[in-house]
């Protein structure tokens, strides 16, 4: 009995051997800020005190009272709302109906497609946000270039506080529709063929198939995909940081742009609130997400 | 010998056809194609047209004049060697590091005994939804309490934790054959070694596909190195080029689109020789 504690104990300093580094590392600049942010989001801390954190005044909700309040806040929130709730159905519609095509068994070059799909997903946002802008610049650009030949005079995309946030959609979803027709193409190959081969023995038509067996058995796959998207689409920043600043009159300012120039203000108090309301909103998001499309039992 | 036949019989379907539907979808798809491809390509070919050609109405496609003018100019007038050379060693340090300790976590949480397992488990799953935008305050706050502001250290340690990686490996490590690990105790290889010897070379495919897309993350984070970084020697490349397009000097578009090439076309030319494993381990990594 002694020598299989000691032993154990042995083993166990020995695991903790394989743990430590990241263990101290994830305690650190893991843990340790996810707690702080609670702290700070409920203190009136500011850039002054980031030698003295200690030394600021707790305000309770005040700091969640006054982002509520914030018409600046409301309205980032009301672009975030709008830039998810569309650019996440449009990436996941789109994906989908490529993966589903990819996998039709009609397509010539499949590898071909599928790494020309992907490929935008491996460039970096602000990158590709710098050449959408040039893309879509109103005078020399090739979007309004090309409408030009066919007649249409192109609005200034970006400056236009109509257009602004459905440009911004468009680059999101081209950046992201890749990364999720991949995964939901690796899903479709799980679906054993035979199911859709009893199905059209049955009379069902592609239509038929796509509802009755597609959907319903990718159901995880599409729940995997919703949930990934969601939260990264929530957090969006780069794209307006590098096309538009959050403009035109804070047409695209997004929540986590709002968070980053509060920090920028110094406001770290009100910053750290603000970032709790997006997480919560990530949390509901996703549980939505979940009670929707979770299989039934 | 019938491997053969069974891979013919399951892509019989997918054997070129030339009807009039096949043809209607590949011409939709390779217009869907052109649509993802082209920003990408247009990218590289007006970052080698002069300032002058990429502001004419119409637009060229293929440049008139092929200039390295741009390229010069990042690279000799505004430090991009510099800026590449950052980003290069961050990555760097990151992949390998958060990879190495992902492995070495991984294994202990799938394989080994300890106390405190289930709880680190448990607090790794639940930050694993933990987004940056929530922890970058408090993070910048501690690292400017550690005096870590502009250092290399600043850009690489808070990554070289993450949760996803751990659970990526675990998962991995879970799958190893408990004989393999008994047969090499039983030679006597000490648990490091047996880590090192066995487990490592065992879990390449995942080491591969974790070290890719670690890789690609770090060469592409924006948020913490803008927040992190305030000296202009620190810059990573997305730093620079975001703050040299939204600065006050008059846009230059040539530059700007050199600018995005130098950061997205390494990486790339990379995918497309890796496209089967980056791919692969999406698909794989997705499921999980």
């Amino acid at each position: 009995m002694r020598r299989s504690s000691a032993r154990r104990r042995r083993t166990g300093l020995t695991a903790w051997g394989f743990a430590l580094p990241f263990t101290a590392l994830f305690a650190v600049f893991m843990l340790l800020p996810v707690v702080s942010s609670l702290y700070m989001a409920f203190t009136d801390m500011r850039g002054a005190d980031l030698r003295t954190t200690w030394a600021v005044n707790f305000v309770g909700f005040d700091n969640f009272v006054e982002v509520l309040a914030d018409p600046k806040f409301q309205q980032a929130a009301g672009n975030t709302i709008y830039f998810v709730g569309v650019a996440m159905p449009l990436t996941l519609g789109i994906a989908l109906l490529l993966a589903v095509l990819l996998n039709s068994g009609l397509v010539w070059f499949r590898s071909v497609f599928r790494v020309g799909f992907y490929a935008p997903v491996v460039t970096s946002i602000v990158a590709v946000a710098v050449v959408w802008r040039f893309l879509l610049q109103p005078d020399f650009g090739l979007v309004n270039s090309a409408l030009g030949v066919v007649g249409i005079d192109g609005p200034r995309w970006l400056t236009d506080e109509a257009w602004a946030m459905p440009s911004l959609i468009v680059m999101a979803t081209w950046r992201n529709v890749g990364y999720l027709m991949v995964i939901l193409l690796a899903g479709l190959q799980g679906i054993p063929r035979d199911v859709y081969e009893a199905s059209a023995i049955d009379g069902a038509g592609p239509v038929r198939q796509f509802r009755s067996i597609t959907v319903p058995l990718l159901r995880p796959t599409l729940l995997f995909c919703a949930v990934i998207t969601g939260i990264g689409y929530l957090q969006f920043f780069e794209e307006p940081f590098v096309m538009t600043q959050g403009g035109p009159l804070g047409a695209t300012n997004s929540v986590a742009y709002e968070i980053f120039n509060q920090f920028g203000f110094g406001n770290y108090g009100l910053s750290a609130a603000m970032s709790y309301v997006l997480f919560v909103a990530i949390v509901i998001l996703s549980y939505l997400q979940f009670r929707l499309l979770r299989t039934e039992k | 010998m019938t491997s053969p036949a069974t891979d013919r019989a399951t892509d019989a379907p997918r054997v070129r056809r030339f009807t009039p539907r096949a043809v209607l979808l590949n011409v939709a798809l390779l217009i869907g194609l052109a649509a993802s491809i082209g920003p990408l390509v247009w990218m590289v070919l007006s970052s080698v047209k002069p300032e002058g050609e990429i502001r004419q109405f119409p637009p060229t496609l293929i440049p008139d004049q092929v200039t390295w003018a741009n390229y010069t100019e990042l690279f000799a007038t505004l430090s991009f060697p510099r800026y590449f050379l950052n980003s290069v060693v961050v990555a760097l340090f990151v992949t390998v590091g958060s990879v190495l300790f992902s492995a070495m976590v991984g294994y202990a949480l799938a394989k080994l005994d300890f106390p405190g397992k289930r709880m680190l488990f448990a607090l790794v799953m639940g930050t694993l939804m933990v987004p940056g935008m929530v922890t970058f305050v408090p993070l910048f706050v501690l690292v400017a309490n550690l005096d870590l502001i502009n250092t290399y250290a600043a850009l690489i340690l808070p990554f070289l934790a993450a949760p996803f990686g751990v659970f990526l490996m675990r998962q991995f490590m879970l799958d190893v054959p408990d004989e393999l690990l008994d047969a090499a105790r039983v030679d006597g290889a000490g648990e490091f070694r047996t880590f090192f010897r066995i487990v490592l070379p065992q879990a390449r495919p995942a080491l591969a596909t974790l070290g890719i897309l670690t890789f690609l993350g770090s060469w592409n984070n924006f948020l913490w190195p803008l927040v992190a970084v305030q000296s202009a020697d620190r810059y990573t490349l997305p730093v620079a080029l975001a703050l040299y397009s939204t600065g006050q000097n008059t846009v230059q578009y040539g530059l700007l689109v050199a600018g995005a090439t130098v950061i997205v076309l390494p990486i790339l030319i990379v995918f497309l020789v890796l496209q089967r494993h980056i791919v692969q381990g999406i698909s794989t990594t997705g499921l999980k």
